[in-house]
């Protein structure tokens, strides 16, 4: 898409797969947890796995629900509509229901502030 | 893993939710043999509930309800029959004979047969205009009923009969729904929660009335008339009749199969034929959690039966052994409920019917025996697991929202 070139766009210039997005305060999430947020457009899901966060797409490959309403298993997210589940780390669907995996997104905390980057 | 399963020729007959998930699940189990998936219609297999939801409101296409695409069959090695008709389970021979001629061996037989629409017997119950809700092309036909302003009149208020009304109303359409029951989803939940739906519906501008029978239904020009016990008739486009599901056992039973309302068979899908198994809607099954032999009409059971019947023909020791577990969604309401109580003695709230969503208990000697949530469904996974435990828990614990439902189940 042609767009004109900002001061911004230097500035995140080094990214070339997209830009870090604001979606939280890191103190919003706690260990074993889940919290779905939106990113422009997209619904997104962050989990915090014993301290380490994680960003997959929110809504269950399956049927219209939010994975962020769902039982955090470990590593596993349940649907809470269905019971479909997926591997945080990886966004792998665990059998059926589900048809399809979910995506992941690269997240960081950066200044108090949890931050996703969305694809480019 | 059974090597010694080598190359027997596992056939499952019925290609719906449970027969198509099961073909699968045995390839998943490490099952290398030939499989053949039998089915009447012509569709691969299927999950159903989009059938009164979003395929009747013309919003989802068939091939999204699909379990996997066409192809993928052939890909697992799965041999997918479909429009097939079988006549005849020959037991001797271990044989299946087709309707249109031919049959095939098997070694071991899986039985998904499903169930079918009941009919509800009375005088003009199979009228043109008189809709029944089972398959795909039920919907589609029902799907041309459901034309803005047209009028509707649904038998029935149970999950299949409120989800057409739903769906109805969403599209326009004018509704009255009968029921000859006092209440609304009586098979399902509790009067309270019942009434609860019910109103729901009358804010959507549903006629609901209950406690109502349908004694004849009429063609009167290019509508139809029903006539009431009460005397009174009520006039509609058509008709869309939900009163339960009868199992096609009737393969079965003509094989000499034990049946009684559904195939009988144990918590391993065992039929009382060592060749033959059964799974999904066309089982009455012995549920251990439960304690009794079960028959469900579910989504639920069809796919984890299915799975876990599959998985014992592949030589698994696990029974099947689940809190049943039933949904439905109408309008913007989700409504789940677990468990199968043969009787409770208290019903737990936690919230009220006024919050945004709540969760209702139903304890048995202080044990929680079934749970209904609505628009709750985080609380449904908790709830399960406390009545697959069937421990007694504090019930003021349990009404209690500050107390987490995960510390409960624990």
């Amino acid at each position: 898409m042609a767009r004109v070139a900002t001061q911004e766009d230097e500035v995140m210039s080094e990214d070339t797969a997209g830009e870090w997005v604001t979606v939280a305060a890191r103190s919003a999430l706690k260990p074993g947890d889940v919290l779905g947020v939106q990113v422009k457009d997209k619904e997104i899901a962050v989990f915090d796995l014993d301290g380490t966060l994680y960003a997959t797409d929110n809504q269950c490959t399956h049927a219209f629900a939010y994975l962020s309403d769902g039982w955090l298993d470990g590593d596993v997210i349940e649907c809470p509509l269905h019971g479909g589940r997926f591997e945080v780390k990886t966004g792998k669907g665990l059998g059926p229901p589900i048809p399809c995996d979910i995506k992941t997104y690269p997240v960081r905390v950066s200044g108090g502030d949890i931050q996703i980057k969305l694809d480019g | 893993m059974s090597a010694a399963a080598g190359d027997r020729h596992i056939v499952i007959v019925g290609a719906g939710h449970a027969g198509g998930r099961a073909a699968e699940a045995l390839r998943a189990a490490g099952y290398k043999g030939p499989v053949t998936l039998v089915g009447e219609e012509r569709h691969p297999p299927y999950e159903r509930p989009p059938l009164s939801k979003e395929l009747l409101a013309g919003i989802m296409p068939i091939e999204k309800i699909y379990l996997r695409p066409q192809e993928t069959y052939a890909e697992l090695g799965i041999d997918l029959k479909l429009g097939a008709r079988v006549a005849e389970i020959e037991r001797r021979e271990q044989r299946l004979r087709f309707a249109e001629g031919g049959s095939i061996p098997y070694d071991a037989l899986l039985l998904t047969a499903g169930a079918r629409a009941r009919r509800l017997p009375i005088p003009g119950g199979e009228g043109p205009r008189v809709l029944y809700l089972r398959d795909v092309e039920d919907a589609l036909r029902l799907r041309a009923s459901l034309e803005p302003g047209m009028h509707l009149a649904v038998i029935g208020a149970g999950f299949i009969g409120l989800e057409v009304a739903a769906t109805a109303r969403k599209r326009g359409v004018a509704v009255t729904v009968l029921e000859l029951a006092p209440h609304v989803l009586a098979r399902v939940v509790p009067p309270e929660l019942g009434d609860f739906v019910a109103a729901l519906h009358r804010r959507n501008g549903v006629d609901l009335r209950t406690g109502v029978a349908v004694t004849a239904i009429e063609e009167a020009g290019d509508k139809v008339a029903l006539r009431l016990q009460s005397g009174e008739t009520v006039s509609a486009d058509s008709v869309a009749i939900g009163v339960g599901a009868v199992p096609n056992c009737e393969l079965a039973a003509a094989a000499g199969l034990a049946v009684d309302d559904g195939v009988m068979v144990d918590e391993f899908g065992r039929s009382s034929d060592s060749a033959i198994f059964g799974a999904g809607d066309v089982t009455r099954h012995f549920n251990p959690i439960v304690g009794r032999a079960i028959r469900l009409e579910a989504w639920q059971n069809a796919q984890n039966q299915g799975i876990a019947v599959a998985k014992v023909m592949a030589g698994s020791a696990e029974p099947c052994a689940e809190v049943p577990w039933f949904w439905t969604d109408q309008y913007d309401m989700n409504l789940q409920t677990a468990g199968a109580p043969a009787a409770w003695d208290r019903l737990i709230w936690r919230g009220a019917p006024s919050d945004p969503g709540f969760t209702v208990f139903y304890l048995a000697d202080g044990k929680p025996v079934a749970a209904t949530t609505v628009n709750n469904a985080r609380d449904m996974r908790f709830a399960r697991m406390m009545i697959a435990r069937g421990k007694p828990v504090d019930p003021a614990a349990l009404a209690d929202k500050a107390v987490k439902l995960q510390d409960l189940a624990r």
